[in-house]
């Protein structure tokens, strides 16, 4: 497309007032745009005042220099063959400044609108309209592991919905866990009785299901290529084969294997690059690979292991499955020891909930002599799980109280159980049958792999630990996103949940498989980008094959290829730019996001090299959050440093400090990076963006130090979006700190 | 697309956190999707939260990624101040009628703000639950989406009236405007119509109109927001003294028959939050709580911990029987310890109800043909194209929230087929 451009300025919401409109014409035609001035552009008016010349004129690519871009987007939007550039000199300069005492202009304003003007056109002088990434061919199939409830109701799920899947299960027969419960827990109001299990009525329905096909005894060895076209290869259970996923192999480990200092821990196995030529296509995967039982036998007073009739709750659901379950049972809900009220590890208020629908079997078994003693410190029975318990307490034969239990020991032929702290005043001893612990439910992913993925990254998800080896998410408001595009978990595998819930979790898990393979056929990214048409492309004929963009990629998207060059799989990519800000030969870029565009940006400021008032500090902006603060600062007209130019960047991540350089030597004095809170609460939507952009500045400023220059004149600072009031003292600071270092001593050169 | 897309459309009615993921999720895979929300703006009931926990970050956070994904996602047509006269018609085929009440301000506006020094009358702000006034032209808050102003027109004089049309550079105020009713298409519907905080003045022992030293916790959320009416500061209302000690009534109107029979899921974990809001101004403030139990299960154990681990925090399994008024403007509160039996009367600066969820669609949902269980709870009926999402299927937390929202996605989707 040949580029025809129009620089468009409003001069309402009060940038009229306090910049000097010539000045900023004249601006934009040194940069060789013609810019035309509105009073209103967002209006009606204004939108037909710039749609007429662009037909006019064969303009094609517009820079609207007016508002933020994050408002007033579809007044803006002039066709997908449009390109259209937003200079923020609304939010970001006419309200955080105004016209000086006497009613002249500011100087200082004035400059700041003409570098955003400079700025504008040349990122619509660099841009390019972005060719989404298509598939050669697209596999719109599902993979469904587990064949539990909630692999079970994935399944249905996304068939209902008119897609294809595949459901593999490595036990013999369909249901998991499931199949062993005696009842299930109330699912309708007044939620007072249990309810018949349904889960062998789910299996019938997905058995009959002409769109789900049923792999029984069967697992996943591998998992290769990316949304859309994974290669699957699926195995008989329980048996090791060469397409079995190979271990990750970090950059170093790799040196030490070639030098032959160290075995190759995937000796034997196919190379996590070789496709499988008898894999199985799929276009994305629910994992529903469930839990397994905890172990509480280290809980030595609670004597798991060592008495009989000690069982955990797993345990006693089979007893009472196959018959009657004793009459006096004691159920534990928390290991006890004065100072821990909490319940045992990975339980949740699912665990709660099996207690009470256990305590009624004991009752239920035993009319006459039942007794169920629940022996908790905190009852975990949200929402209308609360009803049911209510209607448990008022049960004959059920006694619920707080306290701590110290001790159970054999006594006679039963148990006794000690408990202190009782809301019965003094310590119990109660003599049961049998005692029943609260054990918790382990998430398959937290011992093993599972997911099995033939990525360059390894087979698991990333630092599970985060979550207890949960494959979880981080983000409390987009529970489905995790680290590897295309897998989405629901069930037992990432959350100890109760069946209602995980039916739930399922659905929605199926819904995010389709939504993924839906947006791979458009060539689009998924979230948070959502609806992104760009992808990285790589000049491969300049790569080194250093590999820092592979192991830095937070989602996983890169391979390597059998020269060790790196292998791309777009639609695994979540387009953060990590990989453009990794890569130290800049060939890493996206039609309107690169190295050069941001480059020639900073480059387009002016910098006055003979006026130390005027010294100019260049900030790079996390887009999703630190930009929308600096927006809000101005729109609570606070005031703003007026030597500091912000850029917005997709993420930190994707910050080359190749770009802090082109500041430096074009004499710009500073330059600070303001990005998302990292570390175990991270806020990056790109999960490591600002911490990677930590560690390169840490490297940067010993380069600056070899050059003669403050390491100190380079840094970052976390920033919320909620931190609008705050943001302009923390630029101020670092403004006086760069002041008081004095001008860069390369400026004019 | 049009009003009328029909063909596989979902309406999704409440555009809080659930409404607006469960339209995204839809729209994302290709679906249409007609977002409504009574409100002026979209967030809901999260736009009001200070922090998440356990992360302790800004909702507006997650809030601003969702509305960049509704602004690049033409699939999504929003609308504010609307809400469903009627339905008629059966899955797969539903025409809803909704209605949209007058804003008063139309597109134009570009919310520059000059109209607010026109305005000469002051409201409540409800946003921040009464706790300030707001000129009667506003924007309802900092993040609101859509970023445009709403004049609450019955609230001002026809000189206040003329001079904020005047002061309006872009024709933006249209006094003229009606409310409007138009109809749309639908395969499905979503309601995710929320919640509400249960009106604690109906709680008569806890006497939160009887002391200002009484406030509810999202009230407290309020407090301790930098855009809220202390800047961020907490401080007691009426006479802004700085609280030294803090109660925490647990329960207030959850699991009570004379109120909500269920529990209300997040309170517990929200007290924690605000124990560290607490923390963050007052390091030695002495905190106590009063509890039936302390419902943090699972992810939440940790977050917990950390806060039971102060040692100016005290807390106290026993359910509240009374709050006295106190002379120096604090209050007594009256219970009983469950574990030891004896009667507690604590004294403190500020005491905070932890007020449940009530669900807020009420008695207009029976009108429309939802089915509601006894507790105003939507009953999702998929085979009659109806979905729920969020609170308004049950007391829930936000993860919750996304994961049946999500899941409403699909059921809806399945019925455009």
């Amino acid at each position: 497309m040949k580029k025809v451009y129009g620089a468009y300025l409003c001069t309402g919401c009060g940038i009229g007032d306090v910049l000097d409109v010539e000045g900023l014409k004249d601006t934009a035609s040194e940069a060789g745009v013609d810019m035309k001035e509105h009073a209103c552009l967002c209006g009606a008016d204004g939108r037909s005042f710039i749609e007429k010349d662009m037909s006019e004129n064969g303009i094609n690519t517009v820079i609207v220099c007016a508002c933020s871009p994050r408002v007033m987007q579809e007044n803006f939007q002039f066709g997908e063959q449009t390109i259209t550039v937003r200079a923020n000199l609304r939010e970001q300069v006419a309200w955080i400044g105004e016209r000086k005492e006497d009613g002249s202009i500011d100087d200082f304003l004035q400059e700041m609108g003409t570098d955003y003007v400079r700025m504008g056109i040349v990122r619509a002088k660099k841009a390019e309209l972005p060719v989404p990434y298509q598939l050669e061919t697209i596999n719109k199939k599902i993979l469904v592991m587990g064949g539990g409830l909630a692999g079970l109701t994935a399944a249905k799920e996304a068939a209902k919905a008119g897609y294809e899947v595949t459901l593999v299960e490595k036990e013999a027969q369909l249901g998991g866990k499931a199949l062993g419960w005696r009842k299930m827990f109330p699912t309708a109001y007044p939620y007072a009785e249990l309810e018949a299990p349904t889960i062998e009525q789910l299996i019938a329905e997905v058995q009959a299901d002409s769109r789900i096909t049923v792999k029984t005894e069967t697992e996943v060895a591998r998992i290769a290529g990316s949304p859309g076209q994974f290669n699957v290869t699926l195995k008989d259970a329980g048996h090791a084969t060469e397409w079995d996923a190979p271990a990750r192999v970090t950059v170093e480990e790799q040196d030490l294997i070639a030098k032959g200092e160290m075995e190759d821990p995937n000796k034997g196995f196919k190379k996590y690059t070789v496709l499988n030529p008898d894999g199985e296509t799929f276009g994305a995967v629910v994992l529903a690979t469930g839990w397994k039982p905890a172990d509480v036998s280290q809980y030595e007073h609670l004597g798991h292991g060592s008495l009989t009739n000690v069982v955990t709750n797993a345990e006693f659901e089979k007893l009472a499955k196959n018959g009657k379950v004793p009459a006096r049972v004691a159920f534990v809900q928390s290991p006890g020891g004065k100072d821990n009220d909490q319940d045992f590890p990975y339980c949740n208020s699912v665990t709660s909930m099996v207690t009470l629908k256990q305590a009624n079997y004991v009752i239920e078994d035993n009319p006459v002599d039942g007794q169920a003693y629940i022996l908790y410190q905190h009852m975990r029975t949200p929402g209308n799980a609360e009803l049911f318990y209510k209607g448990m307490q008022a049960k004959d034969g059920v006694f619920m109280t707080k306290g701590s239990v110290t001790k159970v020991a054999a006594a006679g032929s039963g148990l006794a159980v000690t408990v202190e702290d009782t809301l019965l005043g003094d310590d119990l001893q109660i003599e049961v049958d049998m005692v029943v612990l609260a054990a918790g439910m382990v998430p398959t992913t937290a011992s093993q792999a599972v997911i099995n993925l033939a990525y360059r990254q390894g087979p698991a998800f990333m630092d599970l630990n985060l979550f207890d080896g949960y494959a979880d998410s981080h983000f409390i408001c987009f529970p489905y996103e995790t680290r590897r595009t295309g897998v989405y978990a629901c069930g037992g595998v990432r959350k100890a949940e109760t069946m209602e819930e995980t039916m739930d979790d399922a659905t929605g898990a199926a819904l995010k498989a389709i939504q993924c393979i839906e947006s791979a056929n458009r060539g689009v990214a998924v979230h948070p980008r959502s609806g992104d048409q760009t992808y990285p492309d790589f000049f491969f004929s300049r790569c080194t094959q250093c590999k820092r963009c592979t192991e830095e990629c937070p989602f996983g998207a890169l391979d390597d290829d059998e020269k060790g060059t790196p292998l791309p799989n777009p639609t695994r990519c979540r387009r953060c730019g990590t990989c453009m800000g990794a890569c130290p030969e800049r060939i890493i870029n996206f039609a309107d996001y690169s190295i050069d565009m941001i480059g020639s940006m900073v480059k387009s400021i002016e910098v006055p090299d003979d006026d130390e008032d005027k010294l100019r500090v260049i900030v790079f902006v996390c887009e999703n959050d630190a930009y929308p603060a600096l927006d809000m600062s101005g729109m609570h007209r606070n005031k703003m440093n007026k030597l500091v130019r912000f850029i917005p960047v997709r993420c930190l991540g994707s910050m080359n400090m190749v770009w802090i350089k082109d500041a430096m030597s074009s004499g710009m004095d500073g330059a600070l990076l303001l990005g998302c809170r990292y570390g175990d609460d991270y806020q990056c939507h790109f999960v490591r963006g600002s911490e990677i952009a930590t560690k390169r500045m840490e490297n940067i400023g010993e380069t600056l130090g070899s050059l003669g220059l403050e390491p100190e004149r380079c840094a970052v600072r976390e920033i919320a979006i909620s931190d609008y009031d705050k943001v302009p003292a923390i630029i101020d600071e670092f403004v006086e700190e760069i002041i008081e270092m004095g001008p860069n001593p390369f400026k004019g050169f | 697309m049009s009003d009328t897309a029909g063909n596989g459309a979902v309406l999704v009615v409440g555009g809080g956190i659930s409404g607006i993921t469960a339209a995204l999720e839809a729209a994302e895979v290709g679906k249409d999707v007609f977002l409504i929300e009574k409100n002026s703006y979209f967030g809901g009931r999260v736009a009001q939260l200070n922090q998440y926990f356990p992360k302790l970050c800004p909702p507006t956070c997650g809030l601003e990624i969702n509305f960049k994904r509704i602004k690049d996602n033409r699939r999504i047509r929003t609308y504010t101040l609307t809400t469903v006269k009627s339905i008629a018609g059966e899955p797969g085929n539903f025409d809803v009628q909704l209605e949209t009440a007058p804003r008063y301000i139309n597109a134009n506006c570009t919310a520059c703000g000059d109209c607010i020094p026109a305005c000469s009358e002051e409201i409540d702000d409800a946003y921040n639950f009464g706790m300030k006034k707001t000129k009667a032209v506003y924007l309802p808050h900092e993040m609101a989406f859509p970023r445009r102003f709403v004049l609450d027109k019955d609230a001002c004089s026809a000189e206040s009236l003329e001079a904020i049309q005047t002061a309006c550079k872009y024709n933006a105020v249209d006094l003229g405007m009606q409310a409007k009713t138009f109809t749309v298409k639908v395969s499905s519907i979503i309601w995710s119509t929320g919640w509400n905080p249960y009106d604690a003045k109906k709680i008569a022992n806890l006497k939160i109109e009887s002391s200002p030293a009484v406030i509810t916790n999202m009230m407290m959320e309020r407090l301790a927001a930098e855009n809220g009416p202390t800047q961020g500061k907490i401080l007691r209302p009426g006479d802004h003294k700085e609280p030294e000690s803090f109660a925490f009534v647990q329960c207030a109107g959850s699991r009570d028959e004379n109120h909500l029979e269920y529990c209300s899921s997040v309170c517990c974990g929200a007290t924690f939050k605000h124990i560290s809001y607490i923390r963050n101004q007052y390091p030695e403030a002495k905190i106590y709580v009063f509890y039936i139990d302390l419902r943090t299960p699972g992810k939440y154990e940790k977050f917990r911990a950390k806060y039971m681990a102060d040692a100016n925090a005290t807390f106290i399994k026993g359910k509240v029987a009374d709050i006295v008024d106190e002379r120096d403007g604090g209050v007594t509160v009256v219970a009983e310890d469950a574990v030891t039996g004896s009667k507690v009367h604590q004294k403190v600066d500020l005491c905070i109800l932890a007020t449940g969820m009530e669900p807020a669609l009420g008695t207009t949902g029976k009108a429309l043909g939802v089915t509601m269980d006894g507790n105003g709870f939507i009953v999702p009926e998929p085979e009659k194209g109806m979905m729920a999402a969020g609170c308004a299927k049950s007391a829930v937390d936000v993860y919750t929230s996304g994961q049946s929202s999500t899941a409403a996605a699909l059921k809806a989707i399945q019925i455009g087929r």
